[in-house]
């Protein structure tokens, strides 16, 4: 063959062929090579529109119906119009087979960059990292979403849209509240999940019989008042998951609203680990299409004039603004993972003094990929910032620490530079920042006053004299009041158990309504 | 592994519209008012355009348990200067967070944009459009047919012979199918053949031929062709709406907003019936003249009243413009009522005479004060004369509006009075 029988395409343009052409010249760099492991993949070509349509409802091919996601479109619509925004290259959906979506005005350079990135990058590391492993069900969520879609639909028809608009309301509001944080019980199976619940509508319909109705209930038992351990014993509580403690203790939910919550629950989990591994996700997908494209080219598969095309768009995916442009709005995740990546790869091949006193484990063992495969698999933002940041990156991206205590009337502090001093307590602290545990509310329902008025009792611990918004509070607490169906009051108190603040929240009659 | 590529352009977009439309239906109130505030800065023909409206944003949002405040640790990229222990001083108010005010602006109400029907609907809506006239607003053009060539499918009656048995014909030609004539030649050559070895190649050349014929039908369902037709909306004729409107300084600006009103739901309405509507302001004092859209309504004018003289313009502009049997002829005038006394013998006169012969229908609104009460409103001197023509049989609807919200109603009145009154004639 000829060199120019090599090349992938010419020019711009792109047909299926190509397309076909592409994604076998990735994967062959991406498993021989690189040695990735992925999951099947499928790849969809859609226009501009369908793009936002995939956008407003979080990415997903299909989900419930609800305003909020009209709102989106409508809010995003409105600002790619104005050509504030531009459009994703490609969304990719943590399934299997992996869906990848690319936009049909991308150029071939452009389409080869987004399958590397996207059917390649994030596949691999969402079928090998951790915490997807743990959290998310690749093979059951898209009949798990097309059940969600079914659900809703059959429960407005059944209860009326209005119930089950204030019912969804209601769990969204809750949504960043009802995730379990620790591994424990067992692992999400969305396909047993969509069966039991169709499994048990059957057996409600089945087992409803009126006359129960009229059997006379006997006199209710008043035994001794159990003792409060046992009694939050019982209850689960303390419990940080709200949507669950709503979904198993509510007294008045009705079961379809129950089920509700729970499909809202799920799908939060199902996003959790996206929040933890901004970085190394898109870290990944970077480093994995900078490595094939680099390859395509070496081996004369892409031209020159390609190549430039796609190093254009490499650069401005990972363009770093310093704090003081304009253009700042915090680290780009692309430009932070992929330098660690880039970093790591250079100290495990081509180490310097310092790399080997910060990481004696890695530096010089060779096999970059090795290394990173398995960093990809075992760390998310958090930990992989505290262990992999190192002082050459630092200095290189000139990382500062600002301390902003309101107290201090002199202004704002800056704690720590990139200097010998300094590295340890930046990178502790930018790790900090990654860390979910830490940047959500931590609240918490502690007791449920069974004997007397029901009221549910909350607290938020406050950390760094970080208070909750007020206006939004009493908006979230209304909800929680409405599903709950009785009074709710939080307590906001310190570490040392100090009371700050108070709100109580009366039920509105809606939500059990129907 | 075979990676699978799917192209799913062709798949319906707009999944979010169902979504769209419950984030309308729940900021209607939001949206409604948006509409109403540009409907009002825009012109009459505007108003069917659709376009951008903005809705606070705060009505809204989903509420979160969000933290706010306190002591705030960050890293940042992009040191030049600093050294541990430096006091930046706080960027001014605002909890430091350096946001310019430009920017919760842009937080704060969002633009979108409403499609033609989306905006219409909500125009009229906010008129309360009751359910009678919603369906006369509805109303479709009439469809013609006309044949647009052949398709693979449809109805035995609309089966096309001629291109069906042509397109066999050339099936046939192209597979080779023995003609008849061919067959025929052969068989007559076996009747008459008795050499026993050219008898046996005669008949199996003869067997072949005949499961080639089989093999081949004469008519195949693939050939079969049916008519197609489709539908066309059937041109229809065009309108024309004279506004009329007395501009003398009696004339206050809320007065001029019901007019304007009025107008923009008679546009609506002639736009959804007829294919082409014209509109020609006609404003008058003493004297008429044609002017344009922002003159009608936004120039200033004084002196005194005439009536006649706008109905003379008009019927100047039908006769040289606009041919009675070619456009349907709508007239809404809007006045206070003052007329000079001397008028009236005139005005009565060109009505009756030239002016509703050749309409379809003339709509008489008199605009009142704000804040009064149009039954209170004392009859005024064109309001009688009007009143004595109509009692004279003459196809006249006339109505006193003070306030916003009646506008709709009264338009709808008056609309129903015309067909009672085409019955009538009838």
């Amino acid at each position: 063959m000829t060199a120019t029988d090599q090349l992938l395409f010419r020019g711009a343009d792109w047909d299926f062929r190509t397309l076909q052409r592409i994604c076998d010249a990735c994967e062959q760099v991406a498993r021989d090579e690189l040695g990735l492991d992925v999951y099947p993949n499928q790849i969809e070509v859609i226009t501009a529109e369908q793009m936002l349509d995939a956008y407003s409802s979080v990415g997903m091919p299909l989900f419930y119906k609800h305003w909020s996601f009209g709102k989106h479109f409508a809010f995003q619509e409105a600002s790619y119009r104005k050509g504030l925004m531009g459009l994703a290259y490609e969304i990719v959906i943590n399934s299997s087979p992996c869906i990848s979506y690319l936009m049909e005005e991308n150029t071939a350079t452009m389409q080869t960059l987004v399958i590397a990135h996207a059917a390649f990058g994030h596949n691999h590391f969402f079928k090998n990292n951790y915490l997807f492993k743990q959290w998310t069900d690749a093979d059951g969520i898209l009949d798990y979403l097309e059940f969600a879609k079914r659900y809703v639909a059959h429960c407005e028809e059944r209860h009326g849209r209005l119930a089950v608009e204030h019912t969804l309301d209601a769990a969204h509001a809750l949504m960043s509240h009802g995730i379990d944080r620790y591994p424990g019980k067992k692992s999400l199976d969305l396909r047993a999940e969509e069966k039991r619940a169709g499994r048990r509508r059957a057996h409600e319909e089945s087992a409803f019989n009126d006359l129960w109705r009229t059997v006379p209930g006997g006199k209710v038992k008043t035994g001794a008042i159990l003792d409060i351990e046992r009694r939050r014993q019982m209850l689960g509580l303390p419990q940080e998951n709200l949507l669950y403690f709503l979904e198993k203790t509510a007294p008045r939910l009705r079961p379809w609203q129950r089920e509700l919550l729970r499909i809202v629950r799920h799908i939060a989990q199902y996003f959790y680990p996206q929040s933890q591994t901004k970085v190394m996700n898109e870290g990944t997908a970077t480093y994995v299409h900078y490595r094939i494209m680099s390859r395509l080219h070496q081996q004369g598969r892409l031209t020159d004039g390609n190549f430039l095309e796609f190093l254009q768009s490499h650069t401005n995916v990972v363009f770093q603004p310093e704090f003081d442009d304009p253009r700042y709005s915090g680290f780009n995740p692309y430009a932070l993972g992929f330098a660690m990546m880039q970093d790591i790869e250079r100290i495990v091949t081509n180490p310097e003094d310092e790399d080997r006193e910060w990481f004696p484990d890695i530096a010089g063992t060779g096999d970059a990929m090795g290394v990173l495969r398995d960093i990809w698999a075992n760390y998310r933002d958090e930990s992989f910032i505290s262990q992999f940041m190192s002082p050459r990156l630092m200095r290189h991206f000139r990382m500062f620490h600002l301390h902003d205590d309101p107290e201090e009337r002199a202004g704002i502090l800056v704690d720590a530079i990139h200097n010998e001093r300094g590295y340890r307590r930046l990178r502790r602290e930018l790790a900090r920042q990654y860390d979910v545990g830490f940047i959500d509310a931590n609240i918490e329902v502690v007791d449920v006053d069974l004997a007397g008025d029901r009221r549910l009792m909350l607290r938020h611990t406050v950390v760094k004299s970080a208070q909750l918004s007020e206006a939004d509070t009493k908006r979230v607490l209304q909800h929680l009041a409405d599903l709950w169906s009785y009074d709710v009051s939080l307590v906001e108190s310190d570490a040392s158990g100090t009371v700050l603040k108070e709100y109580v929240a009366n039920p509105r009659n809606i939500a059990v309504a129907a | 592994m075979a990676i699978h590529i799917v192209d799913r352009r062709l798949n319906p977009g707009s999944k979010s519209l169902e979504n769209r439309q419950r984030f309308l239906r729940r900021a209607k109130a939001l949206v409604q008012g948006a509409v109403k505030k540009s409907s009002q800065d825009r012109d009459i023909k505007d108003v069917l355009e659709g376009g951008e409206v903005s809705v606070p944003i705060d009505g809204m949002d989903e509420p979160r348990f969000r933290r706010e405040g306190g002591t705030r640790d960050m890293v940042l990229p992009g040191n030049k200067k600093f050294v541990e222990g430096d006091m930046l001083p706080r960027p001014s108010q605002g909890g430091g967070k350096g946001r310019g005010a430009g920017e919760g602006d842009s937080e704060d109400t969002f633009r979108f944009v409403l499609s033609r029907d989306e905006f219409v609907d909500l125009f009229l809506d906010d008129l309360e459009l009751p359910d009678l006239a919603k369906r006369k607003l509805a109303e479709v053009e009439s469809q013609g047919i006309r044949r647009a060539g052949y398709t693979t499918s449809g109805s035995p009656a609309n089966i096309s012979v001629s291109r069906t048995v042509s397109r066999a014909l050339a099936r046939r030609v192209a597979l080779r199918r023995p003609r008849p004539e061919v067959l025929a030649a052969l068989e007559a050559e076996l009747a008459d053949c008795s050499d026993e070895a050219r008898r046996a190649e005669l008949l199996a050349e003869i067997e072949a031929l005949k499961a080639k014929i089989k093999r081949i039908p004469f008519i195949d369902p693939i050939d079969i062709r049916y008519r197609r037709f489709e539908t066309v909306p059937k041109p229809v004729a065009q309108a024309v709406m004279f506004c009329l409107m007395d501009v003398s300084g009696s004339m206050t600006e809320h007065m001029k907003d019901l007019a304007k009103r009025f107008y923009m739901l008679l546009y609506v309405f002639l736009k959804r019936r007829y294919r082409h509507v014209e509109i020609v302001f006609i404003r008058h004092t003493d004297r008429a003249e044609e002017v344009d859209e922002q003159t009608f309504f936004y120039g200033p004018a004084s002196g005194g009243t005439l009536v006649s003289s706008a109905l003379q313009a008009m019927h100047d502009i039908v006769r040289s413009r606009f041919r009675p049997e070619d456009w349907n002829i709508y007239a809404a005038q809007a006045s206070d009522g003052d007329n000079s006394y001397a008028d009236g013998e005139v005005t009565s006169r060109l009505l009756t005479d030239k002016i509703l012969p050749v309409s379809q229908f003339f709509a008489y609104l008199e605009v009142g004060q704000e804040n009064g009460l149009s039954y209170e409103m004392p009859n005024s001197s064109l309001w009688t004369l009007y009143e004595g023509l109509r009692a004279n049989g003459a196809p006249l609807s006339m109505r006193k509006v003070n306030e916003r919200s009646e506008i709709f109603p009264v338009f709808h009145d008056l609309f129903q009075r015309r067909s009672q009154q085409e019955r009538n004639a009838s």
